[in-house]
């Protein structure tokens, strides 16, 4: 059957040549003669059928060949009719099973009616907002599939004095909810194991750690202090993989090593965003662009204005300032915070609902604060956006890390040191509901804020003319927030993924409608794929980091309390491994190998630093890997530049003997 | 007859319309009917050669505000004038699509914006994408300036208008172009 290329109208690309790829230079789309279409036709599916299928495919796919083609083309090979067959049907089944995954995919109708008002740049937020969801939902498998679901299974013998269940229990965290799979108290410190049959009435025998009954040891046995520990160890590991590699794609695709020369024709070209469909939003979007090009076309005709000395020092007086409040109001909050947590240590029983006094504390903090950061930056003034953007962050990110280390300095260092002064039986326990709190008082708040910053507007009760804009890099900063409380406290409250869960569900639809009725689209340019960079390195640096951090050291160096938990009895929650480590080479001496390597390698902080400072080499190593091709692209573009030039030099002199040879 | 082979011949394998793997088949096939449900039967089996015209396929809720929309269009139809078949239709939404590659998405805006049809952006391409983009906002002599500019910037083999190459370049530099060029369906 020959082949032939029917008349392709569409404008050919006569460059394709100069493509990287050499299996598709000369299969240009010209319109030729219908020969040299068939020859090369055939020389293309000659060369695509030495490819292997994936690569097959993925040459197609990059081809801009229409569909019908490109299943000619793939669908070449020389094998035999069943293997064809095979082949179609399980390509049948692939797209079924894909339309079925498109159909679950969440929130898609939300996100597209997002993107068609406001554009990429609100997107971001809510695409951050449903990462995080699929974080902690992770995060809740693994904790509910490992350590929740085999203890409700099994639960403990309760001490008797249970608080029965009252309203305040969903605010506080404490009185019923504290005896409960919840918290960490609840959890038994021995190996769970089924009951036995052939001892009457008894059940859930309970096995404290040495010795062993006589009935059991038929079915499965679950050590739970094990799992607990290893569960979260895993959990975080898995969690650091996974960010890591989602800041290394998103840094990859944002990064770009050239220092550009083309702005003007970037922002013809490339700065229209197809996603917006709503008409106001696309009039105010070629408003946007029309305004930047004037302005850069003024950056680039004139001269920049330099300032007198005067000027450079009043604006340097201002800046600092600004920065002097800024960090004046940190600091004095914190100090604040410090003395009111020692009180309310003294107090800790009086009341329940005095136990909300110091949550309501840090969450006003973490709103206010902000506000005057605003005023701040206002005053200074700042001629580019994106500047702006960056210093608020950086002010709202050292607020929120000095509040978080004071707390966790106040949990570990004084709470965790000295339960009883305080009357505390269970520590951990306390420390789970306070992040609980925690959050529920940041989701609250968050809810007023929303209400009285945005509603507000629709009542006209501050008499603005002009919607309130989205503030996205602030809400992004707040969902980084309340990710470091979620995962400050998995380790105390092993349930608080599932709360997170369903307070950011709550967030998207709350947020959603806020910004579609209340909001209007953004009218500074935001660089996207940048700022959604920065929020990832965000979320793993400061936050998961030091999240991290401090789940290590509580289980590397505090003592957990003696008489709740999974760990009680030993002198750090790390003894549980190397515990079982022991049992095992008692039970098999040939294991212990394992048990040598366990001491050497994992408790020996010196593998760590070891193991850190080769990480980093190899950090350091890529780094100077991709400052070495930066230079080899200026040298490259350097020499385009000079070829060009000598090029025209050549072309003049041509010019110019050829006048002269025609006058002679 | 060749055309009506290659297409009959790959409907009778798959029983349906052949689509890629990045935007599921069944929502395209509906969009399309939707558009002229008159025209565009069910059932693809039997190789109609339909066409939707331009008119109605810029009627559609996510090209209609676009400023490029007749661009767009006539960049995917096989007659050059906008005329979309169910083949052509797919290309479009697979090639503005997320997960789109980024050479596929460049070789498409290269022929978007040529708007004259030969494989060069010249200032008179500039000057009407520039036109569309801001409606009127900027004067004759600030559109002017800014389509020097912009060839002065990307131009890197001095014939003063765009080839492929320069523009491949200039939008390896651009980080948001995967984001922008984008049309959810």
């Amino acid at each position: 059957m020959q082949l032939r290329r029917r008349r392709q109208s569409r404008p050919a690309i006569r460059d394709f040549s100069r493509s990287a790829r050499p299996s598709i230079r000369g299969y240009g789309m010209e319109v030729d003669s219908t020969d040299a279409e068939v020859s090369k036709r055939d020389r293309l599916v000659n060369n695509l059928q030495n490819l292997s299928v994936s690569d097959r495919v993925r040459m197609l796919r990059g081809m801009p060949l229409s569909v019908a083609e490109k299943s000619e083309l793939s669908q070449i090979p020389c094998c035999s009719q069943l293997k064809y067959y095979i082949i179609i049907g399980a390509r049948h089944s692939w797209y079924s099973w894909l339309n079925f995954l498109h159909s679950l995919q969440l929130w898609q109708v939300a996100l597209k009616t997002v993107s068609g008002r406001f554009g990429t740049g609100v997107l971001s937020y809510f695409l951050f907002l449903k990462t995080l969801l699929f974080f902690n939902f992770f995060l809740f498998l693994v904790t509910g599939a490992f350590m929740v679901l085999p203890q409700a299974v099994h639960p403990p013998v309760l001490p008797a004095g249970r608080s029965s269940f009252s309203g305040l229990e969903l605010l506080t965290g404490a009185g019923y909810f504290s005896d409960t799979v919840m918290y960490y108290g609840y959890y038994s410190n021995y190996t769970l194991r089924k009951s036995c049959r052939d001892d009457g009435g008894v059940q859930n025998v309970s096995l404290s750690n040495g010795t062993r009954l006589d009935c059991v040891s038929k079915h499965l046995s679950y050590n739970m202090p094990l799992a607990y520990f290893f569960t979260i160890g895993v959990a975080f590991f898995i969690t650091c993989i996974i960010l890591v590699y989602s800041m290394s794609k998103s840094f990859g695709q944002s990064f770009r090593i050239d220092k550009s020369h083309s702005i003007l024709a970037m922002k013809v070209l490339c700065s229209w965003d197809f996603k917006v469909i709503k008409k106001t939003s696309v009039k105010l979007m070629s408003e946007n662009i029309s305004t930047q090009l004037k302005e850069l076309l003024a950056e680039v005709n004139q001269k920049h204005v330099k300032n007198t000395a005067c000027q450079k020092l009043w604006r340097l007086m201002v800046h600092g300032l600004a920065w002097t409040i800024c960090i004046g109001s940190t600091t004095a909050c914190v100090l604040k915070l410090q003395q009111s947590s020692r009180i309310a240590d003294n107090n800790l029983l009086l009341t329940e609902a005095s136990l909300l006094a110091l949550p309501v504390v840090v969450s006003l903090i973490n709103l206010l604060l902000p506000g005057l950061f605003n005023l701040a930056a206002w005053m200074e003034d700042y001629e580019s956006p994106s500047v702006r953007t960056y210093v608020a962050i950086c002010r709202n990110l050292m607020l929120k890390v000095s509040v978080l280390g004071l707390l966790c300095y106040h949990w570990l260092g004084r709470v965790a040191a000295d339960p009883e002064d305080i009357g505390l039986k269970c520590w951990e326990s306390f420390v789970g509901q306070e992040l609980y709190r925690f959050l529920l008082m940041d989701f609250i708040f968050t809810l007023l804020d929303t209400l009285f910053g945005e509603f507000l507007w629709r009542l006209k009760v501050l008499k603005r003319r002009r919607k309130p804009v989205f503030d996205i890099a602030r809400n992004v900063l707040e969902l980084i927030y309340g990710q470091t409380l979620a995962w400050l406290g998995v380790l105390f409250t092993p349930l608080l993924p599932a709360v997170q869960i369903i307070k950011l569900f709550l967030l998207f639809y709350i947020k959603k409608s806020s910004v579609m009725m209340n909001c209007q689209a953004p009218r500074k340019p935001y660089r996207v794929s940048q700022m959604t960079t920065v929020f990832i390195t965000l979320l793993c640096f400061p936050s998961f980091l030091g999240a991290s951090v401090c789940v290590t050291i509580t289980m590397w160096s505090i003592t957990p309390s003696s008489s709740c938990g999974p760990f009680r009895e030993l002198k750090t929650m790390f003894q549980a491994g190397k515990r079982w480590v022991e049992e095992l080479e008692k039970d098999n001496p040939n294991l212990s190998v394992l048990a040598r390597a366990h001491s050497y390698l994992v408790e020996n902080p010196f593998f760590l630093f070891v193991g850190a400072g080769i990480f980093l080499i190899v950090i350091y190593f890529h780094s100077q890997v991709v400052d070495g091709q930066r230079k080899i692209i200026s040298l490259l573009q350097e020499q385009i530049e000079n070829v060009r030039h000598h090029l025209n030099t050549v072309y003049t002199a041509l010019c110019n003997y050829e006048d002269n040879y025609k006058t002679n | 007859v060749c055309r009506e082979t290659t297409v009959e011949s790959s409907m009778k394998r798959d029983n349906k319309p052949n689509c890629p793997v990045l935007v599921p088949s069944v929502i395209l096939h509906s969009r399309y009917r939707e558009l002229a449900p008159h025209l565009v039967p069910l059932d693809y089996t039997n190789n109609p050669d339909i066409r939707v015209p331009l008119a109605l396929i810029v009627a559609m809720p996510e090209l209609k505000e676009n400023p490029f929309r007749d661009r767009i269009v006539e960049t995917f139809s096989e007659d050059g004038h906008g005329n979309l078949s169910f083949n052509d239709f797919v290309d479009m939404f697979s090639a503005l699509c997320e997960t789109s590659p980024r050479e596929l998405k460049t070789i498409y805006a290269f022929k978007i914006y040529d708007f004259n049809r030969d494989s060069f952006i010249c200032k008179e391409d500039l000057r009407k994408t520039l036109n569309k983009l801001t409606k009127g906002d900027l004067t004759p002599e600030e559109v002017t300036l800014v389509c020097d500019k912009s060839i002065e910037e990307a131009d890197l083999d001095g014939d003063s208008k765009l080839s492929f190459s320069d523009f491949e370049n200039m939008i390896s530099k651009a980080p948001d172009f995967l984001s922008n060029f984008h049309v959810r369906i």
